[in-house]
């Protein structure tokens, strides 16, 4: 028997080899290289709380308060505010809220004229931070706003259906005016009647609901961050306005591209003039360099001969002029989009504008929206693509003149039109102000201090939703798939990723909003990067069914010996464990 | 040796410092040339004072001209003048088309589109952006990689010089591209790896293959053809595709570039379906910086778009020697480009002075003298910008009727061609064969050929016999393969006897590649680019270097630096090479096969180890078994 002993010891010693010596040996030879990746924090991150905090600074004038209620100044007030957006989307917004009295500084600046006057004197003083709000509460019997000495402008935007049609109304107010907004970062409030006998807290607590409607127009309200939060959040609740803003508006990204598209289809009728480089100069780079911190952009034109629109404009007897309607504008975009060309120097998304000079034969040319009527400005634009206006010269063809015509274009017109689109393609939403409230033009800037912030807001808010998203199904990709090789750039860039975003959460929790912002860019170009790079997509790797095929042939014959003999072995033990238990029976 | 090899170096540096000259001299003529022109087109005369006022006398000038930009300044939107320069940068657009009768019966005809625009990419801290007739997306991709020349051609067929003569343009099977980069470049290969890869993408066309292992940087072949006098090679890069297929979707692109599209002007006879029927298909895209004016005070950015076809005789004109605008480009001509400021067609008429081979219909009193290619040609004009070109029907036709014969051609004096010779798969041999046909003149020529990594040179077999002697090229660069890294680079300077054949071989052996690196069919071989001959070939009549008079773009394309000689480049055919191919099937059987043997090996073992070995009673046979059964039923004792 010792034989056979000695058999059955050299096939569970061959099975020991092969477990502990020839596994591990194959399974480390054949494994992928996987860098760590810090799943856990990804993880925190897939569940989102933000906290948003505005510094809010109510400033009492002299003549609004008695003596007796200055007394308790200066006083603090912390609000918070919470949404749950969705199960993994939580809200908060933090309001403090600090109260005082006007410097003699301050007060001198609001004896100004006029309430442009004050505005600019009040900022010359101080310099409010990014993401703040300053409201000076006013006497009721100020003379700043009595009633709307000046002329506001206001632009509406008049929203239809998918394609927007924009329409610029100077509108004046004449109504009583409550709340002044300036250009940069303060509003001033004329004040609610007052009784003498209440106290500080009663004047307070009527004072919050003008405050709380300042401050959502000034800094960001509820729906724009929720808009904002579409990458993560299935859009159920949110109103079809705000909705239709984020739509028009276009993603948030490291940069731009603008191109400026002067299309001339009929170069022998009119050889047209645009002064495009001064006119970028004195029109729109004011605003993208107000614009510099939350993206960079970069501005071109072009000219483009024998560009013709994909659709043939209906001749309208009554006016005597061809018209597009408002269904057959986008069939406009693609036939033309094919001459735009692409940049070839980045890889940035790219706003077209386009100018149209109708040929010809085919002007005047007007677009009509639903309901028939011609669009004033005669311009269109298409949601995160860009705008389009027809520019009609028929009327400066001279009755013999010379083909072809020399025509320069008027850039003020053509540039009005193309700032508000640009306005509304970069998301400087104009919401609209609740009424008493008058909104200063933001001026040469092109771009209020306050909206700035607004779009700092909801960029800020965005980026960490797209950041965080594109992180965790990279995460959830990587975990999914175990082949995928994860290199150590990519594990660094993730990391880098999860770091900015961390930071840009805590910024935003404090208040720091140019540093929330900044991170949020970061995460989310290192995310992007992490994202899209190529070694993850490289399919060197084997599915593993055909990987089998191919060690089957060595696979096979060793192990079929190795598990009989063990079966073996164990059969014979329990066989003689049953004699044994019989013996002692 | 030393001593030798300094000799060689001295030569080399004497004759590049003249070619170098050449080309520092060359910026200059070819400013003279652009203002020539320019001069001519406005028959203003026009005194230049001072350095100061030229810029100024300039803009007076081209005011008279036409009205494009300044219009602008006028109309007084703008009221500094000084406030951008860009803002006075004009652009202006020709275009033209030589046809060219070859003695074969075959037809040549060749576009040139050149779009002149007065600016500086490369001007620090001033961003152009702003695009009227030049295309932007070349425009961006210039400013962006600083791209100081841009020369990329594909090409669909071979062109037979021994036929139809040297091309105005000549440029090698498949694609072609090499760029001069603006030495303020740091990283010129990774410059030059995105370039390609946008290049790519603008051009539809697999120029994305190109990477370090086909790009060479050739010390001598190829100079700036614009202005500078840039002689350091390090911001060269030359590549060639030779595989590279020219279809249909390469030329939708490139008709993109040209400012009316293909809806007006002579671009209207670009049709696809006609021009790849034919035997020979090129289209470039070259661009260089030249002057803006004669004294080259500023730079002006040249584009010029290419387009040359040979319609075959047999194929594409049904073997009858009578060919039409129609008929080749099933097209007429209606208008110029409105754009264009000047929009001709030349037809060549030099060997038909009287008409007697062949006939052109419709006559024109217009003819043009131009020296090309060492050769005083005389062109029938037509100007597509006068209203009389048209005739009556408002479309011209041109007609081309031969008559008789076409007669013999001169023989090209520069030709070259090259083959592959060897049996077997190990080794092989490439032989280039340069032809001298000048009855009487030696001149020297420069060799250029790359050679992929996979066929390793021997370098010491090289020989270069003319007339059976031995010739010792004035110089060679070579630089060496690295496996996977860069190809090799040969360049000789060598002189070709009058008259007479020059072979160079060079033998080598391939190499066996990894299995991934095989194309999808490699039996089909592997390309190797063609050979280029750059040479100063003696001209038979006088060149044309002063620029007084305006001159066809086909003729102004290489700049002329002296009067008794001409700059022609020869390409050679690719080669085809085929490389020792496995069997693709081969990784699985091999593991198959050492899985097998490893198991049987590991089964036997296995065995043995584990066997129990008993001592088996012997069984007693069969007889004897059969025996004791039957003892058995009778009872009687068993046998043992």
């Amino acid at each position: 028997m010792p034989e056979k002993q000695r058999g059955r010891y050299a096939a569970l010693a061959i099975a020991a080899v092969v477990i502990v010596v020839g596994i591990p040996l194959w399974w480390k030879t054949t494994e992928t290289y996987r860098a760590w990746l810090p799943f856990s924090e990804i993880s925190e991150l897939d569940s989102l709380q933000l906290q948003l905090s505005v510094d809010i600074e109510v400033v009492f004038s002299r003549g609004t308060l008695t003596p007796e209620q200055q007394k308790k100044f200066p006083l603090s007030h912390v609000n918070e505010k919470e949404h749950q957006v969705d199960a993994k989307t939580g809200l908060r917004y933090k309001y403090e809220t600090r109260y005082r009295t006007a410097t003699i500084m301050e007060e001198d600046a609001l004896n100004q004229p006029t309430a442009a006057e004050a505005d600019l004197s009040l900022h010359m003083l101080s310099e409010s931070s990014c993401g703040s709000v300053v409201v000076y509460v006013i006497p009721e019997s100020s003379t700043l706003l009595p009633e709307v000495r000046f002329r506001a402008f206001v632009y509406f935007y008049i929203l239809k259906s998918l394609l927007k049609l924009i329409m610029l109304i100077p509108a004046v107010y004449f109504q009583d005016v409550k709340v002044y907004v300036g250009q940069r970062r303060t509003a001033l409030l004329r004040s609610p009647p007052f009784k003498t006998s209440w106290n500080l807290k009663e004047v307070l607590s009527n004072l919050d609901v003008e405050v709380e409607q300042v401050v959502s127009t000034m800094s960001f309200g509820h729906q724009d961050i929720v808009a904002a939060l579409s990458n993560r959040v299935r859009m159920t609740k949110v109103t079809k306005e705000s909705m239709a803003d984020s739509m028009r508006a276009i993603k948030s990204s490291p940069g731009y591209e603008i191109t400026f598209s002067l299309l001339n289809p009929d170069p022998k009728s009119h050889s047209l003039h645009w002064d495009i480089e001064g006119a970028v100069q004195s029109y729109i780079q004011p605003l993208l360099n107000k614009l510099a911190p939350i993206a960079n952009f970069s501005v071109d034109s072009q000219i483009l001969y024998y560009a013709v629109l994909g659709v043939n404009p209906r001749f309208d007897n009554s006016v005597s002029a061809y018209t597009l309607s408002a269904d057959s504008l986008s069939h406009v975009i693609n036939p033309v989009e094919a001459r735009l060309g692409s940049n070839a120097a980045s890889s940035n998304p790219v706003l077209n504008f386009l100018l149209y000079v109708p040929d010809a034969h085919h002007s005047p040319l007007f677009i009509r929206d639903h309901s028939k009527r011609e669009v004033p400005s005669n311009a269109f634009h298409s949601p995160r693509w860009g705008g389009i206006m027809v520019y009609n010269v028929n009327e400066m063809y001279g009755p013999e003149a010379e083909r072809p015509v020399d025509i320069n274009i008027n850039m003020a017109k053509v540039m009005g039109v193309f700032l508000a689109q640009l306005r509304l393609m970069l998301g400087v939403q104009h919401t609209h102000p609740p009424t008493g409230f008058v909104l200063q033009s933001p001026g040469s800037a092109g771009l209020a201090d306050w909206e700035l912030d607004r779009l700092l807001w909801s960029r800020s808010v965005e980026n960490i939703a797209t950041a965080s998203t594109t992180i965790t199904s990279l995460a959830q990709l990587l975990d999914q798939i175990g082949n995928i090789v994860i290199n150590d750039n990519i594990a660094q860039q993730v990391s880098s990723a999860v770091t900015s975003l961390q930071s840009a959460v805590a910024e935003l929790e404090a208040g720091n909003l140019a540093f929330a912002l900044q991170y949020s860019r970061e995460a989310i170009l290192a995310s992007e990067r992490a994202f899209f790079d190529p070694s993850l997509l490289h399919l060197l790797y084997f599915p593993d069914d055909q990987k089998f095929a191919i060690y089957i042939p060595l696979f096979l014959p060793m192990c079929v010996p190795i598990v009989l003999s063990l079966l073996k072995i164990v059969s014979e033990a329990k066989k003689r464990r049953a004699d044994k238990q019989a013996k002692s029976d | 040796m030393a001593a030798h090899r300094c000799g060689l170096s001295l030569v080399f540096i004497l004759i590049f410092s003249s070619l170098a000259c050449h080309s520092s001299c060359d910026s200059l003529e070819n400013a003279n040339e652009d203002t020539e022109e320019k001069q001519s087109v406005s028959d203003t005369p026009r005194e230049v004072n001072s350095d100061g006022s030229i810029a100024a006398e300039d803009l007076n000038e081209r005011r008279g001209r036409s009205t494009d930009a300044e219009l602008d300044r006028r109309d007084g939107t703008r009221t500094s003048e000084a406030l951008t320069p860009a803002a006075a940068a004009r652009d202006e657009f020709q275009e033209e088309l030589v046809i060219r009768p070859l003695h074969s019966g075959d037809i040549y005809a060749s576009f040139q589109f050149r779009t002149l625009w007065d600016t500086d990419f490369l001007q620090e801290g001033q961003k152009v952006s702003h695009y009227r007739l030049f295309p932007k997306s070349l425009g961006q991709v210039l400013s962006k990689f600083s791209v100081r020349e841009l020369h990329i051609s594909f090409t669909q067929g071979f062109w037979r010089t021994m036929q139809w003569g040297q091309p105005f343009i000549p440029s090698p099977p498949g694609a072609e591209l090499w760029v001069w980069f603006h030495d303020t470049v740091s990283d010129v290969d990774g410059n030059w790896k995105e370039l390609t890869n946008v290049l790519s993408g603008i051009f539809c066309a697999s120029l994305n293959f190109i990477d370090l292992t086909n790009t060479v940087q050739p010390s001598a072949s190829f100079k700036p053809l614009g202005l500078g006098n840039a002689t350091d090679h390090r911001f060269l890069r030359y590549a060639t595709l030779p595989r590279e297929i020219v279809c249909t979707e390469n030329l939708t692109p490139w008709k993109k570039l040209l400012p009316c599209g293909s809806k007006a002007g002579l671009a209207v006879l670009l049709k696809s379906e006609k021009l790849f029927h034919s035997s020979f298909h090129s289209q470039a895209v070259h661009i260089r910086p030249v002057c803006q004016d004669e004294q080259c005070t500023s730079k002006a950015w040249e584009l010029r778009q290419t387009l040359n076809v040979v319609f075959d005789l047999y194929t594409a004109g049904q073997g009858k020697k009578e060919w039409s605008l129609f008929k080749m480009f099933s097209r007429t001509l209606t208008e110029a480009c409105p754009l264009a400021t000047s929009s001709k067609v030349y037809v060549d008429i030099t060997d038909n002075p009287e008409g007697e081979l062949f006939e052109l219909s419709p006559a024109t009193p217009l003819l043009s003298q131009a020296v090309v290619l060492g050769d005083r040609r005389t062109y029938s004009v037509f100007d597509l910008t006068r209203a009389e070109t048209f005739g009556q029907l408002r479309s011209l036709n041109l007609l081309l009727r031969w008559k008789g014969d076409g007669g013999e051609m001169l023989r090209p004096l520069l030709h070259a061609e090259r083959y592959v010779a060897g049996f077997g798969l190990q080794t092989g041999e490439i032989h280039t064969v340069i032809y001298n046909n000048h009855p009487y003149r030696a001149f020297p020529v420069l060799l250029m050929d790359s050679v992929p990594w996979y066929l390793q040179l021997y370098i010491h077999t090289l020989t270069v016999t003319s007339k059976s002697r031995d010739n010792k090229p004035s110089y060679i660069h070579y630089q060496p393969a690295k496996d996977r890294h860069r190809p090799h680079l040969l360049e000789m300077l060598i002189q070709l006897p009058p008259h007479s054949m020059t072979e160079v071989t060079v033998q080598f052996e391939r190499a066996l590649l990894k299995w991934t690196e095989y194309t999808p069919d490699p039996n089909h071989g592997f390309y190797v680019g063609s050979s280029v001959v750059s040479a100063l070939v003696p001209s038979m009549v006088a060149m044309n270097t002063n620029f007084t008079q305006d001159q066809p773009l086909f003729s102004s394309f290489v700049p002329v630096k002296e009067e008794s000689s001409y700059f022609v480049r020869v390409y050679t055919e690719p080669l085809l090479v085929n490389l020792p191919t496995p069997d693709f099937s081969m990784p699985y059987n091999v593991i198959c096969l050492t899985c097998t043997v490893v198991a049987v090996g590991y089964g036997s073992f296995y065995n043995l180890l584990t066997r129990t070995f008993q001592v088996d009673e012997p069984s007693l046979p069969l007889a004897k078994r059969l025996a004791n059964l039957i003892r058995r039923i009778r009872g009687v004792p068993l046998l043992t």
